[in-house]
């Protein structure tokens, strides 16, 4: 009696169940999704040895430390020290940031605290209409606009204010500020779609009690919106120094391309990854020029990487705090 | 005659809070200034160059003659970033609906969003070198560079773009919708292509167009994979020309015809990108899950 309860049971469950063959396709959905899932793994872990079995060469031939360090980039001598190139990287990103953030962040202030309603919505699409330009439109435009027009007016900049370091001295057309420039214009629509989203999420409760309690609406951004936005702008502005980082063709027209380090930010200079798209034509007959180039893909990648976890370190904890839906973002205005 | 009154605002306060304001709205004018003057000079320059002539000829690679059109150039774009949709849009939805459906919170699953972030912030000159590396010097498939592998930089490009929109709005498809279709008796497999999929499809599209324009925009991979050429091909399996690559190669010469090709070359571009990002927002607009 009790067996045959059981067994009806069981019965019905695999009428319910359907036949193996039914149940196939489930499987091979679940299976074949489940590969290519870790594919991607896979595939980055493959590329990320791919680098460094290609850059061995020149890691071999002067040391891990002698290509960082070094500041000697002379190809037709088989000199590679990267130090011009990943000091130039740095520079131009700092002066993105230092450039865009304050503008991003002021420009997602304005539009969720300050901006009549009406020009709320304009606004941001205007904002993110920068980052429909490509890199190569930037750079065509910083190379026959900004450049020549800026020109006497960093000249001037860099007379009056010669007393302040690394702005004194001579001059260049093209230079770390200009490439700095225009990095921060490509990287503004992130930092600002980013701080927006995480400002949006500021408790309406926080706010009106500022202003219940007599404060300005200046006091009460200060006093509410910043606070509780800081660690997501700190986010935002770390995946706009990634992209900084890793910019190309935009950086490449508009630096110079000399492998020095300039005294001041008006010099001519070299990026990572500008040498790479450079010089990459003729190193294809020198396995150690592309060895070295290819290495310095790899500390761009290294760089890069860094860079991004610590921004995913500030987004995540900005989230924790408010379930603001700031990581999506992150994908989709590029 | 009322005790209670409220006192005015310190004039200092006033005073901060007007300087702050404005100083806000003045950097808010700032950002928009760069957008104005590109729109301005691409206009100013690129509607110069364009012609009939200017999209039916080729480069036609004489420095000082005739500089020819863009042909090649659009006809390269268009191929190589359809191919680089077609890699790119199977994989990346099908990672996503992994996520959503099957993996979910476990360590694996958190593992590969990790992975996909990752390859969001990876530059796209590094994707460039990776097929460089891995397609072009080896001479795999009997070329060195060729269309094709320029579609496969392109599609590492956007495989993260289109996972992580997808897993978005894969995530906004209630529930309900779910547990009705496995209530009526339908396997997962069906549940996923008939209900979720369709439900989603709008958004998915959405940041398929998102993805399709960033790649089309994209200069440095292709530098390395499909390279430059005048000629106008349809082959995949041969060296193709592109709209970004060409403006790159003529901003190098110091020659104004040529420059001037590289300003339509340029508005070309930017129209073709902002008509994608405009249609995307539309078939946002439409989707009733966003």
């Amino acid at each position: 009696m009790e067996a045959g309860v059981v067994h009806a049971a069981g019965g019905r469950r695999r009428e319910l169940e359907g036949s193996p063959a039914a149940r196939l396709p489930d499987r091979l959905l679940r299976w074949g999704l489940t590969a290519l899932s870790v594919g991607v793994i896979v595939l980055i872990a493959f590329f990320f040895i791919r680098l460094i079995v290609e850059s061995e060469p020149v890691f071999s031939e002067q040391g891990v430390f002698n290509y960082l360090f070094t500041d000697n980039w002379v190809p037709s001598r088989d000199l590679y020290g990267a130090l011009p190139l990943i000091v130039g990287t740095l520079i131009t990103s700092a002066i993105a940031l230092v450039i865009g953030v304050p503008v991003a962040v002021a420009t997602a202030l304005y539009v969720t605290e300050l901006a009549p309603r009406r020009v709320r919505q304009p606004l941001t699409v205007l904002v993110e209409l920068l980052a429909a330009v490509p890199s190569v439109v930037y750079g065509l435009w910083g190379f026959f606009f900004l450049i020549p027009k800026l020109q006497p007016a960093t000249r001037w900049f860099a007379d009056t204010f010669s007393f302040i370091p690394f702005v004194g001295g001579s001059v260049t057309g093209p230079n770390y500020f200009v490439a700095g420039l225009i990095l921060a214009i490509m990287i503004l629509p992130i930092v600002s779609a980013i701080s927006r989203e995480v400002m949006s999420t500021v408790p309406r409760e926080h706010k009106e009690a500022a202003l219940a309690l007599g404060a300005t609406r200046w006091e009460m951004i200060r006093m509410a919106v910043i606070p509780y936005s800081r660690a997501g702008i700190a986010g935002g502005a770390m995946l706009g120094l990634g992209r900084a980082i890793g910019e190309t063709i935009a950086v490449t027209l508009v630096i110079g391309n000399a492998p020095v380090i300039g005294d001041s930010i008006f010099q001519q200079g070299y990026t990572l990854a500008a040498v790479i798209a450079n010089e990459f034509g003729e190193a294809a007959s020198d396995p150690l020029h592309r060895a070295a180039l290819i290495a310095a893909g790899l500390v761009l990648f290294v760089l890069t990487l860094v860079v991004n976890g610590i921004a995913r370190t500030f987004v995540v904890r900005a989230e924790r705090g408010s379930r603001a839906a700031a990581k999506p973002a992150a994908g989709m205005a590029g | 005659m009322s005790a209670f009154t409220i006192e005015p605002v310190d004039p200092r306060r006033r005073r901060a809070d007007r300087v702050s304001r404005g100083l806000v709205l003045a950097l808010t004018l700032v950002a928009l200034v760069p957008l104005v003057l590109v729109v301005y000079y691409l206009l100013k320059q690129g509607l110069g160059a364009i012609s009939w002539e200017f999209f039916t000829t080729d480069p036609s690679g004489s420095f000082l003659g005739d500089p020819g059109g863009v042909k090649s150039a659009i006809v390269g774009t268009v191929m190589m970033v359809g191919l680089a949709a077609v890699i790119a849009v199977p994989i990346g939805v099908g990672v996503a609906i992994w996520l959503v459906e099957f993996g979910r919170e476990s360590k694996l699953a958190q593992a590969i969003r990790y992975f996909v972030d990752v390859m969001t912030g990876v530059p796209s000159i590094v994707f460039g070198l990776f097929v460089y590396i891995t397609l072009v010097t080896s001479g795999f498939g009997g070329t060195s560079f060729a269309g094709w592998k320029g579609s496969v930089a392109l599609a590492l490009l956007m495989l993260p773009v289109v996972t992580r929109s997808a897993e978005v709005v894969l995530l906004l498809v209630p529930n309900t919708l779910r547990e009705a279709s496995y209530a009526l008796g339908a396997p997962r497999w069906r549940t996923v292509v008939r209900v979720v999929l369709p439900a989603a499809l709008p958004g998915i599209v959405t940041g398929v167009l998102l993805a399709v324009a960033r790649a089309a925009g994209e200069t440095a991979p292709l530098l390395f994979t499909a390279a430059v050429v005048n000629d106008t091909t349809f082959n995949l399996d041969e060296r193709m020309n592109s709209l970004p690559a060409l403006i790159f190669q003529n901003v190098g010469q110091a020659q104004d015809r040529l420059v001037q090709i590289a300003w339509g070359a340029a508005l070309t571009l930017v129209a073709m990108i902002l008509i994608l990002t405009l249609l995307a927002r539309l078939i946002q607009r439409r989707s009733r899950l966003s």
